[in-house]
């Protein structure tokens, strides 16, 4: 692109966006005595700075530059900010959701009023989304650090809005103690790469960790994965996610699971590609491992859940877990210099991170939405939704047909360029890496065959056939702005779905940036081709093939005289006098088959409870049926740890005795002890 | 530009009316191995005219899905007709996508299935969408590494390609890994397809049937339309299989004569893949659902045993 940005206007966007998020913020607080009022501000401007967010995202795109370097704000560098292709991409991730979510918060938080503090929302979203772009923009060890905690806290202040609940405050717990594990490992990794290569400025790392150690290099490798594994929600440490997701509300959901998990991803391409330089290859290996793992595990965890906001957290587990394939593959293809390979599956990662940052939060809206309308999250409790909402039920559906990676939308273009680069693998010669590629390319398809199944549920459980309760009986439509906010995720997944040619160039030129290589695929407006000629694929005439098609059957059968005629009739029945909601298969009912196949990682617990009438046993009073899944992370991994921790804690109690003299003492040891050791 | 279009235009009615043709000749021979008369090879054509030609009855639970879903399954499965090479290897219509592409269409007419099948409220759709969707995704894994296998052989995933490098070199179906990758691809579309041992495609006992299930309450030209529809799916699958592992005959030009010898071929390799479906469901039993997937995690495990083999003999 031509196009030449002077660096004052990126900066002056970045203030602006900044300003917007700060008024917003500083409006929310100083306006808390009216609740609307207060509310109004603070999602409004938010709205403002996401809009301020996606020009800025743009201009970085385009080449604008920034350089922001304010020594007086931090110590050992200073406040630095700074902007390249990737930061900016990911500025229009997080544009990309924020605007939508922002828009759907002015109508959804109106639930909130007189219930909690709007005034603590509406200042912690804009603080969060800062915190989000600010991270992104980092290029000092420290501002970036800081900028994590801010964005990290701001989302924990989220999650506990409804902080009267049990299940909140459960989620709240384990979201502090495990974001701040992660954080804990970032800093240690972050300080020992500043130490080896001695210098805070990130945009320094790449020239200098040649000269970091091998065993130093490791080590900084594995705690920043862990951290940044942790902000991104990779199985195991993924515990938090499926439990903060569900508890914060729909549109700060919408955010966590569709744009900060996703910062974890920008962490893990930045030591992949950029801070740490060409890895071994068992690093592109771990990730593509864990990957493959997240993928599988988080949709099967997804199809078994009945609680609606929680399948879609589990679901973006399996997300990361495609994201992660792109960016494990590609740093495998580049250990073995495959260069051009390797942007291609970053190409598809990446895509796949701009994807989920549409439908995810699209999803997340629509089932803010159902709460909204039902108050229920609970899909049993669901049904028959599609009748008395017909446009939430349309957008869901559009974003359970784009999350299955269904042509003709977004999520099939990026699963499709990731098989195209994991089937290349075959250009590498060494038989192990072969091996592990085409075991990640079925773990691949199995996950795309388990994620329809898994929205198929989704959808049809929640929105089809009769209501199963009350709740769902009376569902009215939500509010215009509510809608209008999914109907934009709605339509952007669309476009990114049949039209993805100019995103993908610019992925093209940001892959390159980060690989040294172009990919060898031709993006053009109709047609992509990969490598070579192996492999092509037209979105944009699937799409048209598909609507022609339709319109072609249509008028065949109004040709050849077919009976236009529909009569309207009870579903049949077996012959019972009337049909019920009772007849219908149910969430549990549907995952069953599912979860008898992977019944080795479900466990599941079954208890069939049949009470009979007391003068007749022909006569059942009450049947109770309970089928759950169990979680063998739970068990097997942190409960034994959590009990760890704890059985340590109890014994090192013993040195806390109250007593001031013991105190004294170990005041007085700690001292000879350090003489001793200065002496 | 003529040719292209007279290509695409054959491909179409190929597909389109060869299918019931090829459901009646499964059937018939079915029949007769079983020592029944059976209807003639026509009859799915008629079952269809008197279909069309009835008012369609439809729930009252139902929504806009389960009306839109029979024309969108047909129409999947008529643009899948455009992208097969079935007589040549010059469909110009070959760029809208490749392999992977072809099987994402049909994930997206098996979604909207599923989802119809729940529309009307009946335990028997759910019953069989949940059934459905379980095959479909157990048997993904097999289908995408029986892809590998013949992008590792050919270098290519693109349809036209495959079947032009296969023509080209046919010592390669001499190859065990090639052998490996036919079976495996053949379970899976026995899978897909709702044939025994996985579904049977004749019995309405609510218990057993999987795909049956999900269209229970369709009829009328709804109806219609998803028979025809499921028709063209097993006709695609097996020009797949024919045309990709042995593609003898196919046209490498665009001459009358090549064509006919390529229609000829086709036919006759078809009408052997069927005949062998029908032996194989008089000669099996329908599997129980749940050991479908030792099934299909062994025809999984003969596909990867292609890639293995591929990559040890390259």
């Amino acid at each position: 692109m031509t196009i030449t940005l002077s660096e004052t206007m990126t900066l002056n966007l970045l203030l602006l966006t900044l300003a917007c998020f700060g008024i917003g913020a500083a409006g929310a607080l100083l306006t808390a005595p009216w609740p609307r009022v207060s509310r109004l501000v603070g999602h409004a401007c938010a709205l403002v700075g996401a809009i301020g967010t996606l020009a800025l995202g743009a201009a970085g795109l385009a080449g604008g530059t920034l350089g922001v370097i304010i020594p007086a704000l931090l110590p050992v560098g200073g406040f630095s900010l700074g902007i390249d292709r990737l930061s900016a991409f990911f500025i229009l991730v997080i544009a990309v959701a924020a605007i939508p979510s922002a828009l759907y918060a002015i109508a959804y938080t109106r639930d909130y009023e007189g219930r909690h503090s709007l005034a603590g929302m509406g200042c912690g979203f804009n603080a969060f989304l800062a915190g989000m772009v600010l991270v992104v923009l980092a290029r000092n060890a420290l501002t970036f650090l800081l900028m994590w905690e801010v964005m990290s806290l701001a989302s924990y202040f989220l999650v506990m809005t409804e902080a009267e609940h049990g299940e909140t405050q459960h989620a709240g717990w384990v979201y502090f103690v495990m974001t701040h594990a992660g954080f804990a490992c970032l800093f240690v990794g972050f300080l020992l790469m500043a130490r080896a290569t001695g210098t805070m400025d990130l945009g320094e790392w790449r020239a200098a960790s040649v000269t970091v150690s091998e065993p130093m290099r490791y080590a900084v490798f594995a705690l920043l994965a862990l951290g940044f594994g942790t902000k991104a929600g990779v199985i195991p440490l993924h515990i938090w996610l499926p439990k903060a997701h569900p508890a914060a509300p729909s549109h700060v959901s919408a955010m966590m699971s569709g744009v900060m998990i996703k910062l974890g991803i920008y962490g893990l391409v930045r030591i992949g590609f950029d801070w740490l330089g060409v890895g071994p290859s068992w690093w592109g290996g771990a990730i593509l491992v864990v990957g493959a793992i997240s993928a599988v595990l988080g949709v099967l965890y997804a199809l078994v859940e009945q609680d609606l906001k929680c399948l879609l957290a589990y679901s973006s587990v399996e997300n990361i877990g495609i994201i992660l394939l792109g960016v494990g593959g590609g740093m495998l293809f580049q250990s073995y210099h495959l260069d051009a390979l390797a942007s291609l599956a970053l190409v598809a990662g990446l895509y796949h991170t701009v994807n989920h940052a549409t439908f995810k939060p699209l999803l997340f809206m629509g089932a803010g939405a159902v709460v909204h309308a039902t108050g229920t999250r609970n899909m049993e409790e669901l049904g028959g939704l599609i009748k008395r909402m017909p446009q939430t039920a349309a957008y869901f559906l559009i974003g359970s047909v784009a999350i299955a990676a269904l042509p003709p939308f977004n999520g099939f273009i990026s699963e499709w360029l990731l098989f195209q680069s994991l089937l290349l693998s075959f250009q590498i010669s060494a038989t192990g890496t072969n091996l592990l590629f085409a075991a990640v390319v079925a773990a691949l398809a199995l996950t795309s065959g388990l994620a329809a199944a898994c929205f198929v549920k989704a959808f049809g459980i929640t929105f089809l056939a009769l209501p199963r309760s009350e709740y769902a009986k009376r569902a009215r439509e939500v509010p215009w702005m509510m809608r209008g906010a999914m109907g934009m995720s709605a339509v952007a997944c669309l476009v990114l779905g049949v039209a993805p040619v100019g995103l993908l160039r610019l992925l093209n030129a940001t892959a390159a940036d980060l690989t040294g290589a172009h990919t060898d695929a031709h993006f053009n407006w109709d047609v992509i081709v990969a490598d070579g000629a192996f492999a092509m694929a037209s979105p944009l005439w699937i799409a048209v093939a598909l609507t022609s098609l339709l319109a072609l059957v249509l008028v065949a059968l109004r040709i050849i005289g077919a009976n236009a005629r529909r009569r309207a009739y009870e579903t049949w029945g077996c012959g019972r006098a009337l049909q019920t909601s009772r007849f219908e298969y149910t969430s549990t009912a549907f995952a069953n088959p599912f979860k008898r196949v992977f019944g080795l990682l479900y466990r599941p617990v079954k208890e069939l409870d049949i009470r009979f009438h007391p003068e007749s046993p022909f006569f059942v009073e009450t049947i109770t049926y309970r089928n759950e899944a169990r979680s063998i992370f739970d068990e097997a991994l942190y409960g034994p740890m959590s009990r760890l921790v704890q059985w340590a804690s109890h014994r090192a109690r013993i040195v806390q005795s109250g007593s001031v003299h013991l105190y004294l003492l170990y005041i007085l040891v700690a001292l000879v002890v350090l003489l001793a050791l200065a002496g | 530009m003529l040719t292209q279009i007279l290509i695409e235009a054959i491909q179409l009615l190929l597909v389109g009316l060869g299918a019931p043709l090829l459901v009646g000749l499964v059937r018939r021979v079915k029949a007769r191995l079983q020592g029944r008369r059976g209807a003639g090879v026509l009859q799915p054509y008629a079952d269809l005219r008197k279909l069309l030609v009835k008012e369609a009855v439809v729930s009252e639970t139902t929504s806009w899905i389960f009306r839109f879903t029979p024309y969108l399954l047909v129409a999947t499965m008529l643009l899948s007709s455009l992208l097969v090479p079935l007589l040549t290897t010059l469909t110009p219509l070959g760029f809208i996508g490749n392999i992977i592409v072809l099987m994402y269409l049909f994930l997206l007419g098996t979604f909207f299935l599923a989802l119809a099948g729940l529309d009307a409220g009946s335990a028997f759709g759910g019953m069989g969408s949940s059934r459905e969707m379980a095959v479909a995704a157990l048997a993904e894994p097999t289908v995408m590494i029986a892809i590998f296998a013949i992008a590792l052989r050919v270098g290519n995933t693109g349809l036209d390609e495959i079947v032009r490098r296969g023509a080209d070199d046919s010592l390669l179906l001499l190859n065990p890994g090639h052998l490996l990758a036919f079976v495996a691809f053949f379970i899976v579309a026995l899978a897909e397809t709702g044939r025994l041992p996985v579904d049977n495609p004749a019995t309405h006992l609510e218990l057993t049937m999987i795909h049956e299930a999900m269209i229970l309450e369709y009829s009328g030209r709804h109806l219609a339309l998803i028979e025809w529809a499921a028709g063209m799916k097993l006709l695609i699958f097996l020009a797949l299989l024919s045309n990709l592992f042995f593609p003898w005959g196919v046209a490498m030009a665009v001459t009358p004569a090549a064509l006919t010898v390529a229609f000829v071929a086709l036919v006759v390799k078809v009408g052997t893949l069927a005949v062998g479906i029908a032996a194989i469901e008089t000669a099996v039993a329908k599997l129980r659902l749940f050991r479908l997937p030792a099934l299909l995690s062994g025809s999984f495990a003969l596909a990867l045993l292609a890639v293995i083999s591929f990559l040890f003999v390259k």
